[in-house]
């Protein structure tokens, strides 16, 4: 009992680092990514409560999800590398050191994986970011951090961080500045 | 004509033969310029149409009956509806019980896009020419000197924002617990309503500007001229308090966006900020974002020396 214990210890621990395989959650026949992602470890921090936090649907690149599109016929490959379709297309700008699985869950792909191995559906991607981002997630959580809308004294709707974000490269774009105020000499009317 | 019942001057008491003639005299010039000048008004009231009698002869906003109410607001959807082409609606909610309005701007954030100037303008029907009027101006600074108005630039057209060394820090109406334009106001125009916003009656401005000389932050603005409001982008959802279209010769501001605020709504300017630097909420409220800035991040007042209470704090998310 006790060598079981220490391997999934480790394993989630190796999971968590992105060098390893995470445990194995083979999704049964007829099974969605949800179902899989709603199986939790023991242990692990508990799911927000329906409609928490309600937010947008993620925004998901054109052609590339659902990942398992390719990966279901792919081993995952947990050895860092140049990956030419996915580094044209989305090139990792993310702090030094980050790799897919730090996030992606091996297989099947279409969820997350926390470091703990708990994999989560995509919907639920800010309790990802919010390991590394405590500090960030602690004010989304109460509508500090980040654009909340709807109503200041009734329902309102939370972004995900990805929203705003690109998870890749989360640096936030600069952007084209609104036209200036006319000066006060260059009104002639 | 009868006696001016105004009582006699000192010199009448003095010497009352002569001067009791004088201030016959005087009493009956002056009737006669009184008189001449209620024909005169008469007249030219008498030349009005009956929708611009009643708006000149309609009393302060808050003095109004729930009937006059009614039917002011009729008038003024009539009058909108007959120069825009489509139809108004002129809000008159009041304020919501136990709520204090505040606002929250995290310096830490905003990039100074100018999306809540523009959105601004076109929720609350501001003139977008000949003068444009902002109710929100953007100042850049220098990230080495710090919060520096006099030093900021509000014209700043670079073309990617934030640009390097520079914050940026928008500032509008403060709606200030104490504030300075609503006790200059000589004829009470303007005032602080039950939930903290600060507002103009637009019927009852005469345009003297003293608000706008008095309020340290610049955030009263003229109508020199005839607003320019092309009616395809006039906002149709208004408050007597708020957006609805303005008339020459009068001040307007920032209402907090109280057509919207009073329904439960964001402001314009929080809706459209793509960073989320702006935060709104009910300041009465413990579990509210405003609250939560104020009891835990690094906030600050502009101008706080200046003892006017804002209820827009600027605030350090990071």
């Amino acid at each position: 009992m006790k060598t079981i214990a220490q391997s999934w210890i480790l394993l989630a621990l190796a999971g968590g680092a992105g060098c390893g395989v995470a445990p194995q959650q083979a999704p049964l026949p007829g099974q969605t990514p949800e179902a899989v992602a709603a199986a939790t470890v023991p242990g692990a921090p508990s799911a927000p409560k329906a409609d928490e936090y309600p937010v947008p649907p993620p925004p998901f690149s054109e052609g590339i999800y659902p990942c398992s599109f390719c990966h279901d016929m792919l081993d995952p490959n947990p050895t860092p590398r140049v990956l030419n379709n996915h580094d044209a297309e989305q090139p990792l700008r993310h702090g030094p050191g980050r790799w897919c699985y730090d996030c992606h869950n091996p297989k099947p792909m279409d969820v997350l994986r926390l470091a703990n191995g708990t994999t989560i559906p995509f919907s639920e991607s800010y309790r990802l970011c919010g390991q590394c981002h405590g500090d960030k997630y602690r004010d989304w959580k109460v509508g500090v951090h980040g654009k909340r809308t709807g109503s200041w004294n009734g329902k309102k709707e939370y972004r995900l961080c990805v929203n705003c974000h690109n998870p890749h490269a989360p640096h936030f774009k600069p952007l084209r500045p609104l036209p200036p105020p006319v000066r006060p000499a260059e009104i002639h009317e | 004509m009868t006696e001016d019942p105004s009582p006699p001057s000192r010199d009448a008491l003095d010497s009352p033969e002569e001067s009791r003639e004088e201030s016959l005299q005087q009493s009956t010039r002056r009737s006669f310029l009184a008189y001449a000048a209620a024909a005169a008004a008469g007249a030219v009231l008498a030349s009005c149409t009956p929708e611009e009698r009643e708006a000149y002869l309609q009393k302060r906003f808050r003095e109004l009956s729930k009937e006059d109410v009614a039917k002011v607001v009729a008038r003024l959807e009539a009058e909108y509806a007959r120069k825009y082409g489509k139809p108004f609606k002129v809000g008159v909610e009041p304020a919501i019980p136990r709520t204090l309005f505040g606002y929250a701007l995290d310096l830490s954030r905003c990039i100074g896009c100018r999306r809540c100037v523009y959105a601004c303008v076109k929720e609350n029907n501001q003139s977008r020419r000949s003068p444009p009027i902002q109710w929100i101006s953007v100042l850049e600074m220098d990230k080495r000197t710090g919060v520096d108005v006099m030093e900021s630039n509000l014209y700043y057209d670079p073309k990617e924002v934030p640009r390097e060394g520079h914050f940026y820090m928008p500032v509008q109406c403060q709606q200030c617990r104490n504030p300075p334009c609503t006790r200059v106001c000589p004829v009470g125009a303007t005032w602080q309503e039950p939930d903290g916003i600060v507002v103009v009656d637009y019927n009852w401005c005469v345009g003297c500007r003293c608000c706008m000389s008095a309020c340290p932050y610049g955030a009263r603005h003229f109508n020199w001229g005839e607003p320019h409001l092309p009616p395809e982008e006039a906002n149709q959802e208004t408050h007597y308090l708020g957006n609805r279209p303005r008339m020459r010769g009068v001040v307007e501001k920032c209402t907090f966006c109280i057509q919207r605020t009073r329904k439960g709504l964001y402001p314009a300017c929080v809706e459209i900020c793509p960073v989320g630097a702006r935060k709104f909420g009910n300041l009465l409220d413990p579990e509210s974002e405003v609250r939560y800035i104020i009891e835990n991040k690094r906030v600050f007042l502009l101008k706080e020396e200046l003892n006017t209470q804002p209820k827009f704090f600027y605030f350090y998310g990071v």
